[in-house]
Formats: C-alpha cells, sequence, structure tokens
C-alpha cells in the first residue's frame, strides 16, 4: 500500500460522496467527474493503460457531458423545495451499509487466498489488438452490435413525437 | 494489508456509495449516476484481480473490464434518453412523483 493509492482513493471517494451528497445536481455531475477522474488513474497505476484512457475517454469525455446535458435540459438543477433525499432514505442507507459490511468481511476472510503477484505486468497496444482480433473477436462483434442499436435506441427514445405538429 | 485488498476494499466502498446514491436519491439523473459508480466499482474489481492474478498475460480481465466500460456507455445513453422522454412528459425527474404507469 503505497502513497499514490491513497491519494486516489482519496479523490475517488471523495469525488464519489460528493456526488451522492450535493444538494445541487451541478456540483453532483462535476464531482463524479472527478471520481472518474481517480479511477482512470487508478487504472494507469494498476498498468493498464488502455484501460485508464478508454475510461477518461468514456467517462468523462462522453458520460459526464451527457449526465450534464440531461441536468441542464430537464431543469433539474433548480431547487426542488422538497428534499433532494426520498423519504426513506434511511432504508436505503442501511441496505448499502449491510452490502458494505458483507462485502469487507469476505474480502478480509480471504485475504489469505487472494493471489499476490508483484511484477507490473506489461501489455501494449499490439497485444490488446491481436487479442480483440483473435479470442475476442466475437465479444468485439457483439459490443458493435450492442452500441449501434443503443445509439439508434437512445434517439428514438428521446425524439419528439408529435408527427401532426410540424 | 496486501494491494489487492486495500483495491477491492475500495471498490467494494465505491459500489457502497453508488448504492447508497441510487436508492437515496430522489432525482433520476443522481440515481443514473450511483449506478455508473457501481459499474465503476466493478471495473476496479476486474482490473485489480487480472493485474494481481496468476495470468496476467491472458488479458482476461483486462478485455472483460473494456467491453464493460463500452456496455457502460450504452447504458448511460439510453438511460439518460429515457429520462429526457419522462421529463418531457411528466415534467419532473422527482422519482417520487412517477408513480403511475399509465401515460
Amino acid at each position: 500500500m503505497n502513497v499514490v493509492f491513497w491519494i486516489f482513493a482519496v479523490i475517488t471517494l471523495g469525488g464519489a460522496l460528493a456526488a451522492m451528497m450535493l444538494r445541487s445536481l451541478v456540483h453532483s455531475a462535476l464531482a463524479v467527474t472527478l471520481a472518474f477522474a481517480g479511477l482512470a488513474l487508478m487504472f494507469l497505476e494498476l498498468g493498464a493503460q488502455f484501460a485508464g484512457f478508454a475510461q477518461i475517454l468514456v467517462y468523462i469525455g462522453a458520460v459526464a457531458i451527457l449526465v450534464v446535458f440531461a441536468i441542464l435540459l430537464t431543469r433539474s438543477s433548480e431547487e426542488t423545495g422538497s428534499g433532494v433525499f426520498s423519504p426513506t432514505w434511511l432504508r436505503g442507507l442501511v441496505i448499502a451499509a449491510a452490502v458494505f459490511a458483507v462485502l469487507g468481511w469476505s474480502i478480509l476472510n480471504s485475504a489469505s487466498a487472494l493471489p499476490g503477484a508483484t511484477v507490473t505486468p506489461q501489455v501494449d497496444v499490439k497485444q490488446i489488438g491481436d487479442a480483440l482480433m483473435g479470442p475476442y473477436v466475437l465479444p468485439l462483434e457483439i459490443v458493435a452490435v450492442l452500441l449501434t442499436s443503443a445509439l439508434i435506441g437512445a434517439v428514438i427514445v428521446a425524439m419528439h413525437e408529435k408527427e401532426g405538429a410540424e | 494489508m496486501t494491494p489487492l485488498t486495500g483495491y477491492l476494499l475500495l471498490a467494494a466502498l465505491l459500489f457502497a456509495i453508488g448504492l447508497a446514491g441510487a436508492l437515496t436519491r430522489r432525482n433520476a439523473i443522481l440515481v443514473l449516476i450511483g449506478i455508473e459508480l457501481m459499474l465503476n466499482a466493478a471495473n476496479l474489481n476486474l482490473i485489480a484481480f487480472w493485474r494481481y492474478g496468476p495470468h496476467p498475460e491472458a488479458l482476461t480481465g483486462f478485455m472483460f473490464a473494456i467491453f464493460s466500460i463500452a456496455v457502460a456507455a450504452a447504458e448511460a445513453a439510453v438511460g439518460l434518453g429515457l429520462v429526457i422522454q419522462i421529463y418531457r412528459h411528466a415534467k419532473t425527474t422527482d422519482l417520487d412523483q412517477m408513480n403511475r404507469m399509465k401515460g
């Protein structure tokens, strides 16, 4: 456990906590961007450079911008008057705490069985490309179909439905 | 504490934060952000297991994380499109007021 891990952990957890607790939605979107950036740094530190840069491109570049678009389009940034948390927030918090307790308990109890390699694996883009075109070519094609259908689906879902108005 | 344990605990905490947000916030967009955080926690688990696993040269966990990121992007696009459509219909993104399925 080096100091870099702790810095990245503080960035990620701080961003995530702020995103879930801030009242203003725009502030939440900015805080979740910070959490995504912390995770990307953590991927880089783990030796997964491609995944780290994909995280930056997809999450900070696309998902965060989409979230900001949605917030501004739905005017959710305006205060609603009633609180930002649902009336059953205590139950949700208890469920989340219970999930974390179970996960943490099982991780700490299986610590001796976990693998502990010390050499950072070196993976370059050529290896990833070879893997994507070799053993992972079917998942790659399926993801391509999924992304195409999601693109069309998102456009159709968000499209205006008033045919007679035009 | 081994490095892998640290990463797994961090991912578990991140997952719990995302779950708490998804369960307690009223705004649909914040619920989607919580789900994204949970997906990211799972990705961190995959990458950490790949890095500290016995066969990192097989790239299994790495590829799983890459595909997971791609699927999460599709999910975010469709989810936010749904939220915008619901807002146009019901004039609210408050989940507590979306209590009927009738159009």
